[in-house]
């Protein structure tokens, strides 16, 4: 089987909410980097929760990597979300950790043994840019860097997909371009990547294909950049 | 996309994961010093009530049975033994187990004495028969315990030779009783207050779940088992159950040293070689596994229950 992801007509509604994903099919290839753009509140986030398990679609099914999220057991998520290295919005860190301790996380929970995290957690926060601020208390740093470590912590553990949740939203446009270039490379080595943004005139210069959300639903439109859009 | 690098085996990921987490627990447990003592000391208390009175039973019965020992009971004879076969069986008698001494106190003798101590002697010489019967005073071993020592005794009464036997010792037995009766109850007690063990680490644990609540919600985000989620809590219960033990000991202990004074008076009254017996090794090991063991099982207990209701979203 040649997808990663594979979306059958999902949808999803919140309790009480109106139906925020409907009927959405798509495919991400093993190996393929995409991004996922529409507008606020378009279900990107919802979309790549489902894919993480921290929700069920109300209807459809999802396979990931083979697997079909309807039938895994509960017991077994921690293992399924292990494979995947998740960046989230809003970063989620540890504030009660050093920036080291955060990125170790994922590889202690993986019994990785001692001297071999301390090597792993430097390269990716080295990949990131932020080797030197390996003691510092998340809480002490800009929300950039803040972000950083949560993309250093996705990365660390080299998954076989990575999904990112606007994870250029904090960084000015040199640093926004630089993590592009991280997951490029990551990319390059076979990782899958779905990235969901709003960084248009960002991803307008990069060669990947993207899925854009419109009304629950995905569109041919393609997502409009801020250069583009009339104003009086 | 794996490694080359080795990963530890099943054993050494085991030790490496809970050591690691152990020292992290004392070290979190070190930075919050009242609350920690606190709990413990709660825990202390609760495991040093039936160490103690467990400890008092254990003396109290030490005490009334080293009191057996003075107890002799005398078998008196019948008349149509001869005061050879008392002598004969005397011997005999001083052969068995758990007989420490046994003496032959012939007509004679016994009449002498009689005289002797009760002043009555011209009186008795008006009488023409010696009314009183041979006996065979026995002192009993009491090292086998007070139930074998009992046992004995009654067989001794039961000889065919015997007439009748004076065993002066119901209030020994009453006191055996009672005893037994507040050994079983200190049992029992026992079993509550290791239920109040439980529930105190439980609730202090439960109340750590709460203050932890986002933390967890990461980890299970990052895709943590639940094993691993429930490590730091379970050492951090285990720690609270040791240093309980270990306080219940120091109180214990305490408390064996400012009785053991008047415990060396009592038995210089009653002449016994009665000496309050301390915290064994072994009594200590139990007193600190009881702490492990119920601080496990009272944050296994909570962690399991709540964990399951904590899930990111
Ligand atoms: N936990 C929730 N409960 C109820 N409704 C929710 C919940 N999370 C999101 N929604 C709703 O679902 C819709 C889609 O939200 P989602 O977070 O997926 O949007 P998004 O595309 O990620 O937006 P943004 O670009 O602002 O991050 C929104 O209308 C939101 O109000
Ligand atoms: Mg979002």
């Amino acid at each position: 089987m040649s997808q990663i992801v594979h979306f059958h007509s999902v949808s999803h509604r919140y309790p009480g909410g109106g139906e925020v994903l409907a009927d959405i099919g798509f495919r991400l290839a093993k190996g393929e980097m995409a991004f996922l753009t529409g507008r606020s509140g378009a279900g990107k986030s919802t979309l790549l929760k489902l894919i993480a398990l921290l929700a069920r679609p109300t209807r459809g099914q999802i396979v990931v990597n083979g697997q079909n999220l309807a039938t895994l057991k509960r017991r077994h998520i921690p293992l399924y979300r292990q494979q995947i290295g998740i960046i989230f919005q809003n970063f989620n860190l540890l504030y009660d950790r050093t920036v080291f301790d955060n990125v170790a996380l994922p590889l202690v929970i993986r019994g990785y043994a001692h001297e071999d995290i301390g090597r792993r957690v430097r390269a990716a926060l080295d990949s990131v840019g932020l080797l030197h601020k390996e003691k510092a208390m998340p809480m002490t740093l800009s929300g950039g860097e803040q972000q950083r470590v949560g993309i250093a912590r996705a990365i660390v553990t080299k998954p076989i997909l990575l999904l990112a949740d606007e994870p250029t939203g904090n960084l000015d446009p040199e640093m926004a371009l630089e993590t592009m270039e991280i997951f490029r490379r990551f990319n390059e080595v076979g990782v899958s990547v779905l990235v969901a943004t709003h960084a248009i005139d960002l991803i307008q210069q990069l060669p990947y294909r993207v899925i854009h959300l419109d009304g629950g639903r995905i569109s041919k439109d393609q997502p409009v950049a801020f250069a583009e859009l009339d104003h009086e | 996309m794996s490694s080359a690098a080795p990963r530890p085996g099943l054993l050494g990921r085991w030790t490496q994961d809970h050591l690691r987490e152990f020292v992290a627990t004392v070290g979190r447990l070190y930075r919050e010093p009242v609350s920690t003592l606190l709990t413990a000391a709660v825990v202390g208390i609760t495991l040093a009530l039936p160490a103690g009175l467990h400890l008092l039973v254990k003396n109290l019965s030490a005490i009334s049975f080293s009191w057996e020992g003075s107890l002799q009971t005398s078998l008196f004879l019948k008349d149509s033994v001869s005061a050879a076969r008392g002598r004969a069986l005397a011997q005999e008698l001083r052969r068995r187990r758990g007989v420490q001494k046994s003496e032959y106190i012939s007509r004679e003798q016994s009449l002498a004495e009689f005289r002797e101590l009760s002043g009555f002697g011209e009186a008795l010489q008006l009488l023409e028969d010696n009314p009183l019967p041979a006996v065979i005073v026995i002192t009993p071993d009491t090292r086998d315990g007070a139930e074998a020592t009992d046992r004995l005794m009654t067989e001794l009464t039961r000889l065919p030779e015997v007439e009748l036997a004076k065993v002066d010792h119901k209030w020994l037995e009453r006191l055996y009783a009672i005893l037994g009766m507040v050994e079983r109850s200190v049992l029992i007690l026992s079993a509550v207050l290791a239920l109040a063990v439980i529930v105190t680490v439980g609730n202090t644990i439960r109340l750590d779940i709460e203050n932890r609540r986002d933390e967890i919600v990461v980890m299970k985000l990052i895709g943590a088992p639940d094993a691993f989620i429930r490590r730091p809590f379970l050492h951090t219960g285990i720690c609270y159950g040791l240093a309980g033990g270990a306080i219940a000991w120091i109180f214990v202990h305490g408390a064996l040293l400012a009785l053991s004074g008047p415990a060396r008076r009592l038995a210089g009254l009653y002449e016994s070689g009665f000496s309050l017996s301390g915290l064994s090794f072994s009594a200590t090991l139990a007193m600190l596994g009881a702490g492990f063991l119920l601080g496990a099982i009272g944050s296994f207990w909570t962690v399991s229950r709540h964990l399951g209701k904590i899930e990111p979203a």
